[in-house]
């Protein structure tokens, strides 16, 4: 293995594409945090909140208070400083950090394309990126390398394939192939779009677009990554992200999905692009080649990075596949639904009433949800038995602190996954206030009355 | 590999071929999902919002007339007969109620009309000045039917005593002759708005987006039967968010009788736009929409079974006694309870079953998805 794989850790490659999307992954980031500003959603989904949902063991993680402006602030700083190449280690790190701490404030935002902007943040920290057409490379001539090592470039390649791979494996289910949900439902819901809109309601097109999703995520790593192939496949790319962009809400992933798949382009074309954003920026392209390569200042850390992001690599395999030491229907009880790329998977919603009980003297009361959570908090508890229970404890705190004693929380939960009707979902008899949140499963959600196979 | 993509591309030439085309023949289709929105919202902006409305003012004008009868000659007659005038207008305010949105909205009309309980030292405290400003927030809950509830039925122990309060003191007659206008000008304003603009803009904006008609309409419905038919009317009297019992928050407290009809009405009215019903027929509808999507439930289809439950609920509440009564004289009121429970039965449907099988999304929040 040592001999095979040493060669391919000596071998360099053009620092363009690594510059390149460093470049947009900056810009894109930027624009990202502007946005979500702009919107308001800082003020709507973090300050307004009195509660937040945290992820398990991340609970020391939330909002500042009027600092999270602050926070931002940094995050679309160090955005930029990525895209400039300014300081480049900081910015990285910087950005990498508040962008995760931004993250784990509230999972009720989760989204897994800010779960994977996380991961390449975390992976530009160790790469090279600002070697070439940078600001710290223009700065100093001892930072200016025209070569990387070559895995620096694969290692970006094999993140992005391994997310169409594994969003093409979820999809190999009854439900999305044989079913044609969630998009059954979803479609016919966007009649009203020009010219699609008509086809929006036919059935054919909700087989055609699930299986044609199936396949194109399946197979568009390897016609990326085969020269032959790579023209179309981009050309695919576009129009994939261009229509979901279209038909769902899904913000910025599109972009990003598409400027970041430029990756598997050749490096002659990454330095076009360079030379022509060169020339618009004052800035010749020519006193970036300097045909060094980069190499590592110490061996030792050399070594322990590679070792480092192995694992890593290693972990983003085998974390999708977690589900499979949970009994019962993952879209039912989500153990094992996140950091899985499990996008698009499920039309589910759900209704929870909370009923308090009094310990001392058996009075009891349901909770009026909207006393705590946002609409937005309300609506992803409603679904997923890990918010559930976080919630269920935050009452229980609630209630006992108000001075009723101890209290038992049961769960009226009621949802519906794909167009099936609505199930009970949450053991009324149990007591919520006694259970714990672990990795373990949680006996206490009810079995799904249906089947789903596959994937 | 190359096949692979060659399947992906005719694929898609396919399904952006086709797209060109436009719009398939009706009728062709063996399994068209194709719901036009535009006629429901017809339906119901013509045929419901707009007539509810209309048939509101009437009575609200019937109501003028008494009272002003009643405030210029006051004696136990005319109060009986301002008094039935007053539970009228208030049944037929329950089938407007649930239309918080566009002009009423922007008013905030069901604040400005139905805040209860009323604050009965609010009001006493405007009369006794002379001087008041009904438009001021502050007076929200001194005004409205909730006010008139007080002035017609609690001013006294029995109807000799309210006529000897009117008689005594004009400042009654002159307060509950404002609080009436407040309401008629408001609704004027609001049917008004739907007349002259609103109605269309409704209509047209007939796509599917979190702020299309369609999605607006049934966030503002099923709040409204959450929020005001179910806990309003039922559960915080009920004491159940609370675990202590609090009739005094009962709409029309003062009037034990009405607590109860007015709940009838108001899921009377539900239920009947839910089915498209109107004063000549019925028209598109949630219900024919379900029908439409074929959503099975159970065996049975949805809009079926959401029917079935409001029907269940309303047998039970039908067989209560006085809400006041049920309340007061039950600890804990157990019946009543029952009741509730059944009509808290119908939020899944609409909350979870429904939304979902229509794709509208239950907030407004423009999060975005993965």
């Amino acid at each position: 293995m040592q001999r095979h794989l040493s060669p391919y850790f000596s071998q360099h490659a053009e620092a363009a594409p690594l510059a390149v999307f460093r470049i947009f992954f900056g810009i894109m980031m930027f624009l990202g945090v502007v946005r979500f500003w702009a919107y308001g959603w800082i003020e709507k989904f973090y300050l307004e909140p009195d509660f937040h949902f945290t992820y398990y063991g991340f609970g020391w993680v939330q909002p500042l208070g009027g600092w999270t402006y602050g926070l931002f602030v940094l995050c679309a700083l160090a955005a930029l400083g990525v895209a400039l190449g300014w300081r480049y280690r900081w910015s990285s790190v910087l950005f990498f950090l508040s962008f995760t701490y931004i993250e784990l404030m509230d999972k009720t935002t989760y989204l897994n394309h800010y779960y994977f902007i996380s991961l390449l943040a975390f992976v530009m920290i160790f790469l090279p990126a600002q070697a070439y057409f940078s600001l710290d490379a223009a700065r100093r001539k001892d930072l200016r390398f025209q070569q990387v090592p070559r895995w620096a470039i694969d290692l970006l390649k094999v993140m992005l394939a391994l997310v169409y791979f594994y969003a093409g494996l979820a999809k190999l289910n009854s439900d999305w192939l044989l079913e044609a949900l969630p998009l059954k439902i979803w479609l016919p819901a966007r009649f009203d779009l020009p010219v699609l809109g008509g086809l929006m309601g036919q059935e054919w097109v909700h087989y055609a677009f699930s299986w044609a999703g199936a396949l194109y995520d399946l197979s568009i790593p390897f016609l990326l990554w085969y020269r032959p192939t790579r023209g179309i496949a981009f050309a695919l790319v576009v129009i994939f992200h261009t229509l979901t962009a279209i038909l769902f809400p899904i913000g910025m992933f599109p972009y990003v999905m598409i400027v970041s798949a430029l990756v598997f382009f050749s490096p002659g074309f990454h330095r076009q692009l360079l030379g022509v954003a060169g020339r618009r920026l004052g800035v010749a392209r020519s006193r970036f080649d300097t045909g060094r390569a980069w190499r590592p200042g110490s061996l030792v850390r050399d070594r322990a990075l590679k070792g480092m992001l192995g694992l890593f690599l290693l972990a983003q395999l085998l974390l999708p596949w977690r589900y499979l030491c949970y009994p019962g229907e993952l879209f039912w009880t989500e153990e094992g639904f996140r950091f899985s790329w499990r996008v698009m998977l499920m039309e589910k919603s759900g209704y929870v009433q909370f009923k308090v009980v009094r310990q001392q003297d058996g009075k009891w009361f349901y909770v009026d949800n909207t006393d705590f959570l946002t609409a937005f908090q309300e609506k992803q508890m409603s679904f997923q038995p890990d918010f559930i229970l976080e919630y269920a404890h935050y009452l229980r705190d609630h209630f006992q602190a108000q001075g009723h004693g101890e209290v038992a929380i049961y769960a009226d939960a009621f949802v519906a996954l794909n167009g099936r009707p609505s199930q009970r979902y949450i053991d009324p008899q149990r007591d919520l206030a006694k259970e714990t949140e672990s990795f373990a499963h949680k006996t206490w959600i009810l079995p799904f009355n249906d089947e789903i196979t596959g994937l | 590999m190359k096949r692979l993509s060659f399947t992906l591309l005719t694929g898609l030439a396919l399904l952006f071929g086709c797209s060109s085309d436009g719009d398939p023949t009706p009728g062709e289709d063996p399994n068209p999902q194709q719901f036009d929105r535009r006629p429901m919202l017809e339906n119901w902006a013509d045929n419901i919002i707009i007539p509810s409305y209309q048939a509101f003012l009437q009575a609200q004008a019937t109501l003028e007339a008494d009272f002003t009868a009643f405030a210029a000659t006051p004696d136990v007659s005319t109060l009986q007969q301002v008094r039935q005038s007053w539970r009228q207008a208030y049944l037929s305010w329950q089938r407007v109620d649930m239309f918080e949105m566009g002009p009423a909205e922007t008013d905030g009309l069901r604040l400005q009309v139905n805040t209860y309980p009323t604050d009965v030292a609010l009001v006493e405290s405007n009369i006794n000045a002379g001087t008041y400003d009904l438009a001021l927030p502050s007076n929200r809950d001194a005004k409205g039917f909730p006010a008139l509830d007080y002035l017609l039925n609690g001013l006294g122990a029995d109807d000799a005593a309210i006529v000897q309060q009117f008689s005594a003191n004009a400042g009654y007659g002159t307060y509950g002759a404002d609080v009436i206008e407040d309401i008629s000008v408001r609704v004027n304003a609001v049917l008004t708005a739907w007349q002259s603009g609103y109605r269309d803009t409704f209509v047209n904006n007939d796509g599917a987006s979190a702020t299309a008609s369609v999605d607006r309409f049934v966030n503002d419905y099923i709040f409204y039967y959450e929020r005001f038919l179910r806990a309003g009317k039922m559960g915080i009297p009920l004491g159940v968010f609370t675990g202590t019992p609090a009739p005094q928050t009962l709409e029309a407290y003062y009037s034990p009788e009405d607590a109860k009809a007015f709940f009838l009405e108001g899921l009377d009215a539900v239920q009947d736009l839910f089915n498209g019903r109107h004063a000549s027929g019925s028209g598109p509808s949630l219900a024919s929409y379900l029908r439409e999507l074929n959503t099975l439930k159970d065996g049975q289809a949805l809009d079926q079974r959401i029917n079935a439950q409001w029907d269940a609920a309303r047998a039970l509440v039908s067989g209560l006694g006085s809400f006041r009564s049920e309340i007061e004289e039950n600890n804990p009121p157990t019946d009543m309870l029952l009741a509730y429970d059944q009509v808290q039965a119908a939020v899944p449907l609409l909350k979870v079953d429904m939304v979902s099988a229509m794709s509208i999304a239950i907030d407004f929040v423009d999060a975005d998805g993965d």
